[in-house]
């Protein structure tokens, strides 16, 4: 008696299995199939248009299903469909910083995101929707922040990130103009007559172990012919305090870091941070691979603070220049231009052609940026070296508002 | 440090002092209350001369620490970083102009500790109060989902990105452990069943869950399954750490309910059979009922490990108390307060673990556990 319906379990089950097994194997056809019919809802403004597998694409729901596996790094859905159009529908920035980094992205007492980074999220709110705090913030590690960047799970990456080649190509970022040139420095006693690295010959040298930095470390000594002793040690706070003891006559780590740790010594004053710079730390906002669209918004918002800076525009005197400009006949044609007061540069990157106002109305421009989150003012005090505008020995120069 | 030795966990002391009290109460009307005190010292920390060694060294440590502590916490110490940041390590980035809804989950959790303490006390007055209780308890977690989290309508929706510190920590914890227990409950009974797929599922499920660290179930939530379901379905971030809690608590609650089941006597099963009780009727009535009783230390202890493990939240970007200590100190106002910060943590911590230990033990003494 129990025989039939055992059968019936079993044909049942494999009848089951069969389907789970088949719609994942033929899934990526279909929506390939679709694509090329031409669904066409949207397929056109993505910047990697004609790449065949954009999968999510499929009127037909039920094809959906499982739309990260058949695709090469740095595809992802909605990818047809830009970003921008997504983050202005729904009327926010979903913007991944660090969350706990000194000076960057940290919460202030009311609860409310501050630091340099999370400034920067702030900007390219204010450029979309004139209002600087419709970001949603996501605090993210760093093992996790490229898989949440390719998942879409956040539109913009501003946390800390080195732009380097493997980051670009393989990872799938793309890397908007860098916004803090890190870079890793030396510190050492003011008494110890230390000014260049060559003073350190036969120095020991504080360093965290297993990193990029032990490693730039023993190169750049190597290359200038000088001896040292390393004192390797695995915590970084280990670091600081054999520093602190006495155990070496230097510590390096990236000068953000360096200053950092610095402000919280008990006497900040009795320590320096050199000037010689031994690896290159290039930190800007990163999107995903493939949406230039988005690309081209977030790479002028901080095109757009910098030559602020340059043409002297700050969140006090915007209203001023904004009305000696006016007049077509008698303003600065360049600043006209910045300002949206003369061309379409806005409107034909999907904004408003006013952004470069309220970029800088509700966040300010570059240096006051920088001014309130890393700057003299602030227990970090890290002076803007490469930071500052070309104009003034620095790295920082935005292309041409024209 | 010697008094540790001594009677001082209630349920492991009580045979004992039952022993000896009528030795005491004889004693103290001839002796007072001083050479009471004093026999007491003399038995338990001088009744013996390497006992009293131990009772110096033990206490010349423990005050010697003990004032290096406070000294540090007086005057060393700057509690600001607590003080300033107080509201924030409580409810993290939460809207400030709606913390009162915060305030009122908070009252209605009270208000249900309140009710359930005072039927477990008072005498059965009526059907009403033997009811109350049991309708709170459905009601309450889905009135404090509904104040925190609002509906759109009558409150406004607070995202979950703005959840955070302490509340985050106790909405992840609660979630966690309301809703692991019944399926934990649910893959014991299957790992027990005669059924060979169903075993084999609840096993493995078990089995691989167990396997794993929960940092790895946590990343997977958190970052495979938005590779792996469909564009637009993207469950909310904090329902994802949820998600991941739960199905890592529900496993170790099966491990639990499962030794509990063991310790049922297959003679009660028998029995059950014997009065005409079917399969439904033996496991709910019998079998279940005694085992939960059994296991009710070890997923108190669960639950409080628990509670600690979604400091891990963390790691994968959620800011719970933890996280929020985290970023309070990347203040530059606050830079290196590391000691005080995290003192305050680890008080925190231990208070609600602590006040999960006595109400476990509460239910334990109601239970009866280990005198019937």
């Amino acid at each position: 008696m129990r025989r039939p319906s055992l059968w019936i379990v079993l044909a049942l089950g494999a009848a089951l299995v069969l389907a789970a097994c088949s719609t994942g194997s033929q899934e990526p056809a279909p929506s390939g199939g679709e694509y090329g019919a031409g669904s066409g809802d949207g397929g056109g403004d993505g910047g990697g248009a004609g790449t065949g597998d954009t999968p999510g694409q499929a009127p037909g729901g039920s094809q959906g299903q499982g739309t990260g596996m058949g695709q090469t790094p740095g595809q992802t859905p909605g990818q047809a469909q830009s970003t921008l159009q997504a983050v202005l529908r729904r009327g926010r920035l979903i913007c991944g910083v660090n969350g706990a980094l000194p000076g960057f992205s940290f919460l202030e007492e009311d609860g409310t995101m501050s630091g340099f980074d999370a400034d920067f999220c702030r900007a390219i709110a204010a450029a979309l929707f004139d209002d600087p705090e419709a970001v949603e913030w996501r605090s993210l590690t760093a093992e996790e922040r490229f898989a949440a960047l390719q998942t879409g799970e956040i539109d913009v990456l501003i946390r800390n990130t080195t732009w380097t080649i493997s980051r670009d190509t393989s990872v799938g970022a793309e890397f908007a103009p860098t916004t803090f040139y890190d870079g890793q420095g030396m510190m050492v006693r003011v008494d110890s007559g230390v000014r260049n690295l060559e003073d350190l010959a036969g120095a020991t040298i504080c360093v965290t172990g297993g990193t990029t930095t032990e490693l730039n470390l023993a190169d750049t000594f190597r290359a200038l012919g000088v001896d040292f002793t390393p004192r390797t040690l695995e915590q970084v706070d280990a670091v600081y305090t054999a520093y602190e003891q006495g155990q070496c006559d230097a510590v390096t780590s990236d000068k953000s870091q360096l200053a950092s740790r610095r402000a919280v010594m008990a006497n900040p004053d009795d320590h320096v941070i050199l000037e010689a710079t031994m690896s290159k730390e290039p930190l800007g906002p990163a999107v995903r691979n493939g949406d230039s669209a988005w690309f081209d918004v977030v790479k002028w918002v901080v095109y757009a603070t910098i030559q602020a800076e340059e043409f002297g525009i700050t969140s006090g005197n915007l209203d001023q220049v904004l009305a000696d400009n006016a007049d077509p006949d008698t303003g600065n044609p360049d600043i006209r231009r910045f300002l949206g007061l003369e061309g379409n540069f806005g409107e034909g990157m999907g904004l408003s052609n006013d952004f470069t106002q309220r970029i800088i109305r509700h966040v300010g421009n570059y240096g006051e940026i920088y001014d309130r989150n890393l700057g003299p003012g602030t227990p970090l005090n890290i002076p803007r070296g490469l930071n500052n505008l070309w104009t003034r020995g620095g790295l920082l120069y935005a292309m041409p508002f024209r | 440090m010697t008094r540790r030795r001594g009677p001082s966990t209630p349920a492991a002391a009580r045979p004992a002092a039952a022993q000896e009290r009528p030795d005491a109460a004889t004693a103290r009307p001839r002796a007072g209350a001083a050479g009471e005190a004093w026999r007491w010292l003399h038995r338990n920390l001088f009744s013996t001369w390497y006992n009293a060694l131990l009772t110096v060294v033990g206490l010349a440590a423990v005050c010697g620490a003990a004032s290096r502590v406070g000294r540090w916490a007086l005057t060393a110490a700057d509690w600001r970083v607590v003080t300033n940041n107080l509201t924030l390590l409580l409810v993290g980035p939460y809207p400030r102009d709606q913390l009162w809804r915060v305030g009122l989950a908070v009252l209605v959790t009270a208000a249900l500790a309140g009710l359930t303490a005072a039927a477990a006390g008072g005498g059965r007055s009526g059907v009403l109060m033997r009811r109350a209780p049991a309708l709170a308890w459905l009601l309450a977690p889905l009135a404090v989902l509904w104040l925190v989290h609002g509906d759109g309508a009558v409150l406004d929706v607070v995202r979950t990105d703005r959840w955070g510190g302490l509340l985050l920590t106790l909405m992840l914890a609660a979630v966690g452990i309301v809703v692991s227990f019944p399926f934990g409950v649910a893959l014991a009974l299957g790992r027990q069943s005669t059924l060979p797929v169903v075993r084999a599922v609840s096993t493995a499920c078990i089995e691989v869950v167990r396997g794993v660290p929960l940092v790895t179930v946590l990343f997977s939530t958190q970052i495979m399954l938005t590779l792996f379901l469909p564009e637009g379905l993207r469950p909310d971030r904090v329902l994802r750490a949820m998600a991941g809690l739960v199905v890592f608590s529900a496993a170790y609650v099966a491990e639990n309910v499962r030794g509990g089941l063991q310790s049922v006597p297959q003679g009660q099963i028998e029995a059950a059979a014997a009065l005409g009780l079917n399969g439904a009727q033996t496991t709910f009535l019998i079998v279940l009922p005694q085992a939960l009783r059994a296991v009710v230390p070890s997923l108190v202890g669960q639950f409080i490990s628990l509670f600690k493990d979604t400091s891990l939240v963390t790691i994968v970007g959620l800011q719970e108390l933890l996280g929020i200590a985290n970023s309070v100190l990347a203040n530059p106002d606050y830079l290196g307060r590391y000691a005080e910060m995290y003192a305050f943590a680890g008080l925190v911590y231990w208070l609600f673990c602590y006040g999960m230990s006595r109400a476990g033990r509460r239910v334990e003494q109601r239970l009866g556990l280990g005198r019937r």
